[in-house]
């Protein structure tokens, strides 16, 4: 089905279905009951979840398959977001040639990053993709934020390229030569996808739950899965399993007449354009873009994103995607007062104590968990959550055919095998 | 003329003179080995010829083309495969994926972007790469991973990744080298049965002189980065010099 093996046409549906039923499957708890606010169906989190989806796919296709670890690619991100929001302020606020605009400009850049980064591998790739990230940073938070226009004029290019520090923003004066300027109560105009506003939604009641369906997070389901579809494709051709020839074994590439530049060349282009679809998409759903999107820390939120949930497979950046950003949105709002109440039953002394213990680890020590969840998933589970998965699944079926498994089971180095 | 023309080739690292002068001539359809003892320079020869060191002087020639200043997988598809010391494959793929990428270089070149193509559908390859692997007896093993074989697989599997692209010229770097003697001689016969089936030369380097007098057709004695003789195995067995240089009382 879809040009896809029957295993892997099966996952592509189970991810379908689990994206179009999300704003259920993240709401499983009632408005009215104290575990409301762990659920996750509200658009902007949802949003995220595949936004960012699309992002660690589009990591994973060069790090899980070829094994170059871009500590940059975050710039991508960056640049996908400023091409979008100047498409938003030239032409109009359809998102559709916001989107190409982002993924024609990010790939550039990643033609030119890639092929200065590239000529090294290792630590050294990691470094000078680090490197660019950061002075793109600085160039959009500064040097590209200098008023171009003149001193005494107000025009487009006042605060520069990127608008620096506050970012890049719409106004009421931006051109726009394909739409509207301003609506017709005077109000900045919203991207849309031919007339349907990205932030409209409707909200169903059920009984004591509320789901809350957005154009916004639909549409960006609808472009996460085009390039989950996209990258098992990719993962399942032969370029792909050239890629992961070069991870295991350059040399042998070399003598079996391939040259592996233009393939890590290639694979750096593409994830470079899935960062800039995403960052596009980020300007879409929110129109504003700064700096700060580019800044190191996002670049090693993929990073993070890909291992825990398992480099190399299909679903597994996917997965860690939604576990970061669910901790980042979740976690984070637990405070104090919140633990007080759950622990209420204990005596007061020991109550105290217990919140004392946990409260380091949540609000805005949520970071902490996730290092020790990453620490603990490195450590324990190489392969991440699909391998956890994996290693769960074997335990339920092995039991009936343990020594079957024993006997014949090849094994697979963790991360290595896109067979998930 | 040989399929291959070594001519005045010169290597120096530094105060070291590698390889001075060598000339060699290998042809076609033959399996010349290349002999001496360590230092004498055979695995600076063989990078010579493979692209991976460019020689400071002389030619070397390939099918009419000379060899010199292209890059190792250009120069394999000129058509010379080679086997490596310790098995060089791809050990986190599988034994048929290992099988599919040389075919794919042959069919498709150095680089192209089949990104959206899927591996299922090439079944002639597959093919290709089923009939290859039956050749060496690995059939049965072709869904394994390739890391997990044991050593004589890996070079088995070494040696069908070469021969399926059909090269010219196989050269070999050892190839029994830290292998017991069963191996051994199933490697030989291997390449006996290879040399039989095929039009193929062979350039060989090996230390074992078992395996050089049951495969060669004719011998180079490289020492301190000359050849020393070329001549057949018979007459290289009784030459004096050859004796005092490298084969001592062995034989």
């Amino acid at each position: 089905m879809f040009g896809l093996q029957k295993q892997d046409a099966k996952l592509l549906l189970i991810v379908i279905g689990l994206t179009m039923l999300a704003p259920f499957i993240l709401n499983p708890f009632p408005e009215s009951s104290g575990w409301a606010q762990f659920n996750a169906g509200y658009p902007d989190l949802m949003q995220r979840f595949v936004i960012f989806g699309i992002f660690a796919i589009g990591f994973n296709i060069l790090f899980g398959l070829t094994g170059y670890l871009s500590f940059g690619h975050a710039a991508f991100l960056g640049i996908g977001s400023y091409a979008a929001m100047w498409m938003f302020k030239l032409f109009g606020m359809n998102v559709l040639p916001a989107l190409g605009l982002s993924v024609v400009m990010s790939g550039l850049f990643a033609v030119l990053i890639g092929y200065v980064s590239l000529r090294r591998s290792g630590i050294y790739f990691s470094i000078l993709t680090l490197a660019f990230a950061m002075m793109s940073y600085a160039l959009a938070y500064s040097v590209l934020a200098t008023d171009m226009d003149g001193p005494d004029k107000q025009g487009l290019l006042q605060k520069g390229l990127t608008g620096g520090e506050t970012g890049l923003q719409l106004t009421l004066s931006d051109p726009r030569i394909l739409g509207q300027q301003a609506t017709d109560d005077g109000n900045l105009p919203v991207p849309s996808f031919f007339g349907l506003e990205m932030r409209s939604a409707t909200e169903l009641s059920v009984g004591d739950w509320v789901f809350t369906f957005s154009v916004g997070y639909y549409f960006s389901a609808v472009v996460m899965l085009i390039a989950f579809y996209l990258s098992i494709r990719i993962f399942r051709s032969p370029f792909g399993m050239m890629l992961r020839a070069i991870k295991s074994n350059q040399q042998r590439l070399n003598y079996t007449g391939l040259n592996p530049k233009p393939y890590t060349l290639a694979a750096f282009v593409i994830s470079g354009m899935y960062a800039g679809l995403a960052g596009g998409l980020m300007a879409s759903m929110d129109p504003l873009a700064g700096p700060e999107r580019m800044f190191w820390t996002a670049s090693g939120e993929v990073v993070l994103m890909t291992i825990l949930g398992g480099a190399g497979t299909l679903i597994g950046p996917v997965l860690g995607a939604g576990a970061i950003k669910y901790m980042e949105n979740i976690l984070s709002k637990i405070n104090s007062d919140i633990l007080h109440t759950w622990f209420a039953f204990l005596p007061d002394g020991l109550e105290d104590f217990v919140v004392a213990i946990i409260y380091p680890f949540i609000g805005k020590g949520w970071h902490l968990t996730l290092g020790l969840i990453f620490m603990a998933v490195v450590i324990f589970l190489p392969g991440g959550i699909v391998e956890g998965g994996r290693r769960i699944g074997s335990m339920f079926k092995g039991r009936a055919k343990k020594t079957d498994a024993a006997s014949g089971g090849k094994t697979v180095a963790p991360g290595q095998d896109p067979a998930e | 003329m040989g399929i291959l023309d070594v001519k005045d080739v010169g290597k120096r690292f530094g105060g070291l003179q590698a390889l001075g002068d060598v000339n060699l001539s290998v042809k076609e359809n033959t399996c010349h080995a290349i002999i001496g003892p360590n230092g004498a320079g055979k695995s600076t020869l063989l990078n010579c010829l493979v692209g991976k060191l460019i020689p400071d002087t002389g030619s070397v020639m390939f099918d009419g083309q000379s060899v010199l200043g292209r890059s190792p997988h250009e120069i394999n598809q000129m058509g010379i495969s080679r086997v490596f010391q310790t098995p060089e494959i791809f050990g986190d793929l599988s034994v048929m994926e290992n099988m599919m990428i040389p075919l794919f270089a042959k069919r498709d070149g150095a680089f192209r972007l089949h990104a959206i193509e899927s591996v299922f559908n090439e079944r002639a390859l597959r093919a290709e790469a089923e009939e290859m692997l039956s050749e060496v007896g690995m059939l049965e093993k072709q869904d394994m991973h390739a890391a997990s074989m044991s050593r004589g697989d890996k070079r088995r599997l070494e040696m069908a990744m070469c021969l399926v692209q059909n090269p010219k010229l196989l050269l070999l770097d050892e190839p029994t080298a830290g292998m017991a003697r069963a191996d051994t001689n199933n490697t030989i016969d291997l390449l006996k049965e290879i040399k039989e089936k095929r039009d193929i030369t062979i350039a060989i380097i090996e230390h074992d002189m078992h395996v050089v007098f049951s495969l060669a057709d004719r011998i180079t004695v490289l020492a301190q980065g000359t050849p020393l003789v070329e001549d057949t195995p018979e007459n290289i067995k009784g030459h004096p010099k050859v004796q005092e240089a490298y084969l001592g009382e062995s034989v």
